[in-house]
Parts: C-alpha cells; sequence; structure tokens
C-alpha cells in the first residue's frame, strides 16, 4: 500500500520533471530564435555597408570601362551631360575641397572655442541649457541651410562684397561651416571632459588660468579626440549636400576661388539624379564614379586622422 | 635668475587674469552665434512665409501658379513614408541595440559590426541614396515608391537607432538583470520584462531624434527618384469594400517636403521663394518639435529614474 503511493507520487514526480523538461526545451528554442532574430538585425548593418561598397564598386566599374581612369583623374572639365562628354572629376573635386575648406575654417575655431567654454566656463546649469539648443543646429534640414545660404547669406555678403554673383562657394561654406559646429564642438567637448581632473588640477596648482590650463594642457591631452571630432565634421562638410546643390551652383568649375560658383561631387549627384537618365548609360554610371570618389576622399582623411591620433595619443 | 619684483608679479596675474575673462566672453559669443543663426533662420523664413501658411496651402496639390500651389501630396508623402521608415529602422535598430548590448560574445564579428556601425554614422547620406537607387530601384525593382524612400531613410537613421538603444540599456544596472536572473528569469525574459522597459525611455528619445533626422532628408531621396511635381494623392490604405485593408499607396509615386521645398527654392521667380520659406517653415516646426520632445523625454526618464 505504501508502496504503491510512493510509486504514485513519484511518477507524478516524474511526469512533472519531464512536462518542466519540455517546457524548458521549448523555452530554450524560444531563447534561441530570439537570439538568433537579434543577431541578424546586428549583422543587417554590415550588410548595408556591404550593399554600398558593391553598388559604387560594381557601377563604377562599368564606368571605367566606357571611361579612362587616366582621363578621368587628370582631364580639367567635367561635361557629362554635353554632346561631346568629357569626364575629368578635378573640377568636382576642387569645388568640394573649395567648400569644405570654407567650411571647416568656420566651424574649427568657433566648435573649439565652443567646446573650451562649455566643458571649463559655462555652470552646469548654463550648460544644459546651451547644448541642447546648440545641437538643434545639426537637426534643421540641410535644404532650409541651402535656403538660408542662397537667400540670406549671400544677398548679406553681395552687400560687402558687391562683385559675388548669386551662386558662390563662400556662403555655402560658412553655411555647412555653421551646420557641422555642433558635431566638432560636443565631441571635442566630451574629449576634454574625458581628461583626468588630477590634470587639470595639476595646471591649476600651478597657477595656470582656465584660458591657460584649456590651450596648453588640455588641448593636447585630449588631442585624439579633438582630431576625432575635426575629421568627423570634415567628412560631413564634404558629404553635405543640399546647401552646395542650392547656393553653389551646378556649373562644374576647375577653381580655387571661393567667390564663384562651383558645383561640388553631391551637387552634380542631384543635378544628374533631377533629370529622367536611362538606367545603364554613361551619365548614369557617372553618378556612382563620383559617389565613390567622394568615399575614397572622406576614407583617406579617415585614415590620416587615425595615424595623426595615434601619432599624439595620451594614455592616463 | 633675477627675482620679478612684487609689483611685476602682480601685474601679470592681473594680465592673466583679464585674459581668462576675456575668453570667457569669447566663448560666449561663439556660443551664441550658433544660437543667432537659428534665430536668423527662423526669423528669415517666418518673414518671408508665414503669409503662405494658410488652410489652403495644406490642401492643394503643387501648382504653375504660386499663389494657388501648396503641399498636399508631399505632406502626405512624408508621413507616409515616415511610417515605412518607422516600421523598419525601429524593430531592427532595437533588435540589433539589444544584441549587441547584452548577448553578443565578445569577438571578431562583435568588433566588426561595433566598427562597421560607427563608420556608417559618417557615410555622407547622399551616398546611402546611390546605394539605394542601385539595390532597391533597380535591382528589386521597388522603382520610385514610397517603398524604396521608406527603407532607404530606415538605412540611414538605422546607426542612430541602435546607438541610441545600446546607450539607453546600458544605463540599466547590472543588479537589475541580476536580481531577475536569480529569480530564474531567462535571458530573454530578462530583457523583456525588465531591461527594456527601463530603457524604453531613452529608445524613444533616440527614435524621435532619428525620425526628425529623416523627415528633413533631401538628398538620398532625390537620387532614388522622388518627383517634384505630384497632383495627385497615393491609394487609400483604407478601402469601403472586402478586404478594407490596401498597401498600393506602398508602390505609389510620391513627393516629399523637403523634396518640394527644394524644387521652390530652385526656380527662379521669387514668388515661389515665398512657398519654399513657408514649406522651411513647417519642416524647421516639425523638426525642432520633435527635438524638443526627445530632450524633454530625457530630462523626464533621467530625473524619474533612480537607481
Amino acid at each position: 500500500m505504501a508502496n504503491t503511493e510512493v510509486a504514485v507520487e513519484l511518477s507524478a514526480v516524474r511526469h512533472h520533471i519531464r512536462a518542466h523538461s519540455r517546457s524548458m526545451t521549448s523555452q530554450k528554442i524560444r531563447e534561441r530564435i530570439i537570439e538568433s532574430a537579434m543577431f541578424l538585425c546586428a549583422v543587417f548593418s554590415v550588410a548595408i555597408t556591404a550593399g554600398i561598397v558593391w553598388v559604387l564598386v560594381y557601377e563604377s566599374w562599368n564606368f571605367f570601362r566606357n571611361v579612362s581612369m587616366i582621363d578621368f583623374l587628370t582631364d580639367t572639365q567635367w561635361t557629362v551631360l554635353f554632346e561631346n562628354p568629357r569626364y575629368g572629376i578635378m573640377p568636382l573635386v576642387t569645388g568640394t575641397l573649395v567648400t569644405s575648406f570654407i567650411a571647416l575654417i568656420v566651424a574649427l575655431p568657433l566648435g573649439t572655442t565652443i567646446a573650451i567654454y562649455l566643458s571649463e566656463y559655462a555652470n552646469p546649469t548654463v550648460r544644459e541649457i546651451l547644448k541642447p539648443i546648440l545641437e538643434l543646429l545639426s537637426a534643421v534640414p540641410t535644404v532650409v541651410f541651402g535656403y538660408f545660404a542662397l537667400l540670406f547669406v549671400t544677398p548679406m555678403l553681395q552687400r560687402i562684397l558687391p562683385d559675388l554673383p548669386g551662386f558662390n562657394m563662400l556662403s555655402a561654406g560658412i553655411v555647412i561651416g555653421i551646420m557641422i559646429v555642433p558635431y566638432v564642438s560636443s565631441l571635442s567637448e566630451d574629449a576634454m571632459k574625458a581628461v583626468p581632473v588630477t590634470i587639470r588640477e595639476g595646471s591649476y596648482a600651478m597657477g595656470a588660468t582656465r584660458v591657460q590650463t584649456a590651450l596648453r594642457v588640455l588641448m593636447p591631452a585630449a588631442f585624439s579626440g579633438i582630431a576625432s571630432a575635426y575629421v568627423l565634421g570634415f567628412s560631413r562638410a564634404v558629404g553635405e549636400t543640399m546647401v552646395v546643390a542650392i547656393a553653389a551652383g551646378t556649373q562644374p568649375n576647375l577653381t580655387l576661388n571661393p567667390m564663384e560658383g562651383a558645383a561640388t561631387i553631391t551637387a552634380y549627384i542631384v543635378q544628374v539624379s533631377l533629370g529622367d537618365l536611362p538606367h545603364g548609360s554613361v551619365a548614369y554610371q557617372s553618378i556612382f564614379a563620383a559617389g565613390l570618389t567622394l568615399m575614397v576622399m572622406t576614407l583617406i582623411f579617415n585614415i590620416g586622422g587615425y595615424f595623426l591620433r595615434k601619432r599624439f595619443r595620451e594614455v592616463y | 635668475m633675477e627675482t620679478p619684483s612684487v609689483a611685476a608679479i602682480e601685474k601679470r596675474v592681473a594680465a592673466n587674469k583679464a585674459r581668462d575673462q576675456t575668453f570667457a566672453i569669447i566663448g560666449l559669443i561663439c556660443t551664441l552665434v550658433g544660437m543667432l543663426t537659428l534665430a536668423a533662420l527662423l526669423f528669415d523664413l517666418a518673414s518671408d512665409g508665414l503669409a503662405r501658411i494658410k488652410p489652403h496651402f495644406f490642401t492643394s496639390f503643387p501648382s504653375r501658379f504660386p499663389g494657388q500651389a501648396g503641399i498636399l501630396s508631399s505632406w502626405v508623402g512624408t508621413i507616409l513614408v515616415m511610417i515605412v521608415t518607422a516600421m523598419a529602422a525601429v524593430p531592427i535598430g532595437i533588435g540589433a541595440g539589444v544584441y549587441l548590448e547584452d548577448y553578443a560574445p565578445k569577438h571578431w564579428l562583435t568588433a566588426l559590426i561595433e566598427i562597421n556601425i560607427a563608420n556608417l554614422a559618417g557615410v555622407p547620406s547622399i551616398v546611402y541614396g546611390l546605394m539605394a537607387l542601385g539595390l532597391f530601384v533597380y535591382q528589386f525593382k521597388f522603382g520610385q515608391s514610397i517603398m524604396s524612400a521608406g527603407l532607404t531613410l530606415a538605412l540611414l537613421i538605422l546607426p542612430i537607432v541602435i546607438v541610441a538603444t545600446r546607450e539607453a540599456i546600458r544605463a540599466v544596472p547590472g543588479s537589475m538583470r541580476e536580481a531577475a536572473y536569480a529569480l530564474g528569469a531567462t535571458k530573454w525574459q530578462t530583457t523583456s520584462d525588465h531591461v527594456l522597459p527601463y530603457s524604453m525611455g531613452g529608445i524613444l528619445t533616440g527614435v524621435i531624434i532619428a525620425l526628425s533626422r529623416a523627415i528633413g532628408e533631401t538628398a538620398p531621396l532625390i537620387t532614388i527618384g522622388a518627383l517634384t511635381f505630384i497632383a495627385f494623392l497615393p491609394d487609400a490604405p483604407v478601402k469601403a469594400e472586402f478586404p478594407y485593408i490596401s498597401f498600393d499607396w506602398l508602390w505609389s509615386p510620391y513627393s516629399v517636403m523637403p523634396i518640394q521645398m527644394f524644387n521652390w527654392v530652385s526656380r527662379p521667380q521669387a514668388e515661389f521663394h515665398l512657398n519654399a520659406a513657408a514649406t522651411g517653415l513647417i519642416l524647421m516646426i516639425m523638426t525642432l518639435a520633435m527635438n524638443g520632445v526627445a530632450i524633454y523625454f530625457r530630462y523626464r526618464f533621467r530625473k524619474r529614474i533612480k537607481w
């Protein structure tokens, strides 16, 4: 009697354990499925990069079967849409470099000063208010900045420089510069904040003022982070599209004079895309070659920045 | 070495202090330059465009006559494109963020994914447009449709969503997870019942900021062929007859507000510039409002949750 009771109890327990472990396995399977799904989401981001590289390289490859690489790099005219097309990327590259260079002249001093001010001078309340407002600058749609450059900044500059044409690289560059200030300032500020407090205090103990500490101690110490901020700013400027497409004109122009209008790589891509180009034509392929050039330019700059950072990196 | 006199030292200290104060003023001015630009931008748009913002501006299609033109097709297009973008980017972004922060083993593949996401954030938006032109429009044959546009912008904002998700999840203390594990919760139960609810505020903030970025994007949509003149609306998603829901709108041609604005800016007639200013003002108000909401969320959640 007692034996059967035990046996019944035992089988009930066994049954329970079996049911439990069965639900455990189904739960484990569910866990695996969810984990795999999330893994796929993460890997998807690599697929985006692969897609970008594949499309750019594939279409550029087709482009370079029709156009010689030497012409592309050395010819001084870019007249893809003309009757006798010439395929020299130089004018677009100079347009891109000039606008980006002006943007950096505006953004680097402004951004760095703001970073020093926010990290070393401003009290926490002021910083909490100023920083989000400043970051709104990078949230403004770029097409709105384009409008601003063409119809506000250019007329304003024309009062000082009466010869300035309606489309010019100067106003586009200035506006891009202001646009990228938040990128430069907030990354530089983070870098300066990350410098150990002991170093800052050491400087103060030697009698240095805040500005001396910031310029001679913190900036060198945070160089690697500040350099990343600059490189990011440059990448943004080079890739900026709508401001230049609206305010700098769409005429390829081999010049280093910012007072002239000139198309940039990005503006050219926009100009071509607005027309109805047949898929597979050389002009269609040319926008991918232009895009690849843009990517290569950013890449070169990023690699340069990487080595610069490595050379001057300070580790605490 | 000669010992400087006390007076000389005092003079030097005073000069240094003056320089220090000067820099404080310069710094403040530089910060204000950014804000003044923002103010000038808003003022400029408002002074040009405010007069155009009337009910019929929202209910009319674009037109050859600047006074009659409106943004009906482009604001509808913007909303539809944003729906597709959010549907694609939010689940994938949160999934990837959760995986990378809480699940991913530390090995080369994880490192590769992380480096890749950091780099994607620096890729110019127009390059995403070129990629979408090659892949979505021609390879997958989505054509110049709302679907192509929504997916393109989804890819563009994916890194923002992933990074925001990771930051929000990282802020949840490890003790929360360990408490859940100690009670026998599985990893996913811990994530879905504890980690995600606690980090929702941060994730939501990131999603709103990402969408506000997508709303203003113009360049990638131009490359994949958004139209600048659309005088009809996409197919309605809700129908009177069975099966009541239709997804034909996904494949419809479209325009969005930034593209409409670009089209009006690039016309020579000043009358159209007023339309552009009005559209720009609406865009600005939308993005600023979204960012404002995001900042408020961040502030509130930071204040409410005390570990």
